[in-house]
């Protein structure tokens, strides 16, 4: 075995750029689980409720989103769009864009599955009070699908926050990029992705223990 | 349809070994990761569930810390950490290696999982009926535990598909970086990104019907 000297100097000499590009992963994991709880709703909504015509392209969606890597779609997204002449979106509000989509995919199956799984007397009652159909969903759907799928938005919280790292392979400083670029700067390896490494455990299971209180503060009664 | 240069045919057939090299990585590297990660992942899966506690604790100390970390940030771990102790792994090598890592962990989590969804009262019988340990396990838990594991081990498999892209980024010419050096060339962004994630859907595809072919085989009532 090579004798390796550790000298943390240098990651503490950046722990600032570190900060920073922790806090922006996890921006733009919450950004991309907000939108993707938007689109993932609206995608469900139209699966469930919708015409037999919705249900295919959302379909398509899904299945395309799902079957091909994370990476390509990044690519796609941040060299396709500039070719069809949408060429104002930077590197991280592209990167913002497809991981949206991405997480939209996964949150229209985590709520599909949730609106399946409400018991239909659920719906016959609320019909029987004579709820409207909107109130129907505000009131008796919604509260009980979001409490269903919590476990999964935890989930997918985290497993997005471990996905911008793949924001580095176009150059969006966050974690990874910046573990990266100080490897090759400094030639630190160890220390560096050490460091990477620890912040994404620890911010992880942050999340996950903080979720799990929030689990259980609302979780359902089964 | 025309054959002449500039057209997404013409392009395609200009790099039609470029890319279905950058295929055979992708499948040879998957295979390998795969079958890798199921091996390790079997015994990893058995020790969690029935080892001594320290090793359990062990176990459960490297999945724990194979869930929460990025694979990206696992293979250049690996990459640039074998290096530095001189232990020279080609890219190749370094991403099969740390994509079967990371897929171990959630092949043991989920045999874990499956293991103890089977009633105590199996294993019990079997050893009132004076079975030995890898006789109550080979002929009583596995094949009730396989059936329900396999539908979660064939999600790790397409994980793994997807995730040989990521072996682009330290240098591996798998599909999506000789996808990227054709666009290099020709400047069909499009075209070529959208071939590579057809070929990709298709691989996933073929494996998940391959999955469900083994679902069939293995489930309780045999068709």
């Amino acid at each position: 075995m090579i004798q390796y000297y550790f000298d943390w100097s240098v990651i503490w000499r950046s722990w600032d750029k570190f900060m920073a590009a922790l806090g922006l992963g996890l921006t733009l994991a919450v950004i991309s689980l907000a939108a993707g709880t938007v689109i993932g709703l609206a995608c469900a909504m139209a699966r469930v409720y919708g015409p037999r015509w919705l249900s295919w392209p959302v379909w398509l969606y899904v299945e395309f989103i799902r079957n091909v890597p994370l990476l390509l779609l990044i690519f796609f997204v941040y060299f396709g769009l500039p070719e069809l002449d949408i060429s104002y979106l930077d590197k991280t509000q592209s990167f913002i864009l497809t991981l949206s989509l991405y997480a939209g995919a996964y949150m229209t199956e985590v709520f599909r599955a949730g609106l399946a799984s409400i018991p239909r007397q659920y719906m016959e009652a609320a019909k029987a009070i004579g709820m409207r159909p909107w109130q129907r969903q505000r009131y008796v759907i919604m509260p009980v699908m979001f409490r269903i799928t919590l476990p999964a938005f935890s989930n997918n919280l985290i497993s997005l926050f471990k996905d911008t790292s793949l924001a580095a392979a176009i150059a969006v400083p966050e974690l990874t990029f910046v573990a990266r670029q100080i490897n090759a700067n400094t030639f630190r390896v160890m220390e560096s992705w050490l460091t990477a490494s620890a912040l994404y455990l620890i911010t992880c299971y942050v999340i996950a223990t903080a979720l799990r209180l929030l689990e259980r503060r609302y979780a359902s009664i089964r | 349809m025309t054959l002449e240069p500039g057209t997404f045919l013409f392009e395609a057939w200009t790099a039609r070994f470029a890319l279905m090299n950058g295929l055979w990585v992708t499948m040879t590297s998957s295979f390998f990761s795969i079958v890798l990660a199921t091996l390790a992942g079997l015994l990893m899966g058995v020790v969690l569930s029935y080892a001594w506690w320290p090793l359990r604790l062990l176990a459960r100390a490297y999945v724990d810390f194979m869930r929460g970390m990025p694979v990206l940030v696992l293979i250049l771990f690996t990459y640039y950490g074998l290096a530095m102790f001189r232990i020279n792994v080609p890219p190749y090598w370094a991403g099969v290696i740390a994509l079967a890592a990371f897929a171990t962990a959630h092949v043991a989590e989920n045999l874990r999982g499956a293991v103890q969804s089977v009633p105590a009262g199996q294993m019990e019988a079997a050893k009132a009926i004076g079975l030995n340990f890898p006789k109550r396990i080979w002929y009583v838990i596995v094949p009730q535990a396989v059936r329900r594991v396999l539908p979660p081990w064939v999600n790790t498999c397409l994980e793994i598909v997807k995730g040989t892209t990521l072996l682009s980024v330290i240098g591996v010419v798998e599909l999506l970086l000789a996808s990227q050096q054709v666009i290099a060339r020709n400047y069909m962004v499009i075209d070529f990104y959208l071939m590579a994630a057809m070929i990709y859907i298709v691989v996933n595809f073929s494996i998940a019907q391959l999955g469900a072919l083994l679902e069939r085989r293995f489930s309780y009532i045999r068709y």
